[in-house]
């Protein structure tokens, strides 16, 4: 096995197995939306109005939930020191944690959001166009979460610090998402605002693992 | 002689103490005229009244929130590349000036836009731009101040500022594709086409550049107190080793 597949499947396998990762993002975020109809009331009609903003915003939370683990753990251990001194890029290695990260906390979201989106009423042109834009967006809002968790490593408690830092970043993906799955409910065309948001979350795919990469470097130093 | 001779923190001690008082003494002098042209003399406006003097304060606080911002990205830039300190220290002490400026724009826009616009707040996508530039401000001062070692904490603070410009800046046009605006296009321009009234502009003039005056000489003033703060660090450092 590659060195690269190694490190995935030590991801993966973390990820799964021990407990944090995976299920605790899908839960928040069931959460969330469960307390959605609490707050604003269970009239269908409202429900309606707010159903794509708040499977949005409860999906940047869930991602944002895992992140903060995402370089600390190995950093206590001493596996980042070993990790950053094999041949494997570093560059290569936060692509990949932050690929491992989606996988584990993006992709079930994507899956969960359709049927989240019946319990709040979602119109239904706008179902395959929410599914779409979460499941174009959230690549990108895992990668940029790398770039936090990598800048905060070195950081007790830097959860707080780290979704501060972070959540600004997400915004224009949050725009453009929710603009897509909105348009597509008020029998708009959804192109434009989903083709911005693929373009964005391949910029970001693209640079974050330089960035993230060399703020790990910095705080290795 | 080259530009690089004032990295030296010496240096900049020297020729930045000398130069304070004279910055202080232009800052209060065109904000005192710009400030009070604007008040006192300037004309009220046919529709607007009295409020529109809010501008003399409203258009310098915001144009220095985004040069504030522009001025960190170079420090970060070339803290980066030549590893000068005065220049990480200049970067962290122009934030908070910077992050106060965009509370200014903001507080006196919704000041003036509740008599005009009916409203203290709207998301229009220049006030929301403003918003995230300020929180954008907020998480570059906190990661100044969770990391302790202060080499490493102007390293990550100079990454997240080159981020961070980007991403405010994606942020802003990401807005005015988001929603249409309430507020007016730019009051100012350097050809002259589309500018307020002769008898606004003069002072408007003269108070910009009292705002620009006065963040240098705050800047200025806060890099100094850094450098000090580091070198009394160092002191200690030693005593506790002896």
């Amino acid at each position: 096995m590659s060195a690269g597949a190694a490190v995935l499947a030590r991801e993966l396998r973390l990820a799964l197995r021990s407990g944090g990762g995976a299920g605790l993002g899908l839960a928040f975020f069931l959460i969330t939306v469960l307390l959605v109809p609490f707050g604003v009331g269970p009239e269908p009609e409202k429900l309606a109005t707010v159903a794509v903003g708040t499977l949005w915003i409860a999906a940047l939370l869930a991602c944002l939930l895992s992140l903060d683990r995402l370089f600390q753990a190995d950093q206590e251990d001493g596996t980042l020191d070993i990790l950053a001194l094999s041949p494997l890029p570093l560059e290569t290695l936060v692509a990949l944690k932050a690929a491992a990260h989606w996988l584990t906390t993006g992709l079930p979201l994507v899956a969960a959001a359709p049927l989240l989106g019946i319990t709040l009423n979602l119109p239904a042109p706008a179902f395959p166009w929410l599914v779409a834009s979460l499941a174009v967006g959230t690549p990108g809002l895992s990668f940029l979460g790398a770039i936090g968790a990598a800048l905060t490593i070195g950081i007790r408690r830097g959860g707080l610090l780290l979704s501060l830092l972070v959540l600004p970043l997400y915004i224009p993906s949050l725009i453009f998402g929710a603009s897509a799955a909105t348009a597509a409910a008020e029998g708009r065309d959804p192109g434009p605002a989903i083709l911005l948001l693929a373009g964005l979350t391949l910029g970001i795919v693209a640079l974050a693992p330089f960035v993230g990469a060399a703020a790990i470097r910095l705080n290795l130093r | 002689m080259s530009l690089w001779r004032y990295a030296n923190p010496a240096e900049f001690m020297r020729v930045s103490g000398r130069a304070l008082p004279v910055l202080w003494a232009l800052t209060a002098a065109c904000l005192a005229i710009g400030l009070g042209w604007g008040f006192f003399v300037a004309p009220d406006d046919y529709q607007q009244g009295a409020t529109v003097k809010i501008l003399f304060i409203h258009v310098p606080a915001a144009l220095m929130a985004i040069n504030a911002w522009l001025m960190m990205l170079v420090a970060s830039l070339i803290w980066l590349v030549r590893r000068h300190h005065v220049s990480a220290l200049a970067a962290r002490a122009a934030a908070p000036v910077g992050a106060t400026m965009t509370v200014i724009a903001l507080v006196t826009g919704a000041i003036w836009g509740q008599p005009m616009w009916g409203t203290w707040w709207a998301w229009d996508p220049r006030l929301t731009a403003f918003f995230i530039l300020f929180v954008f401000y907020l998480g570059y001062i906190a990661l100044w101040e969770a990391v302790d070692e202060p080499d490493k904490a102007a390293d990550l603070t100079s990454v997240l500022c080159l981020v961070g410009s980007v991403f405010a800046l994606l942020s802003r046009y990401a807005v005015f594709f988001w929603s249409q605006g309430l507020h007016q296009g730019p009051s100012l321009s350097l050809d002259r086409t589309e500018n307020v009234d002769n008898a606004f502009y003069w002072p408007l003039l003269v108070s910009i550049a009292g705002f620009v005056l006065l963040f240098l000489s705050l800047v200025l003033l806060r890099t100094r107190t850094e450098i000090r703060a580091r070198r009394l660090r160092a002191l200690q450092e030693i005593e506790a080793r002896a």
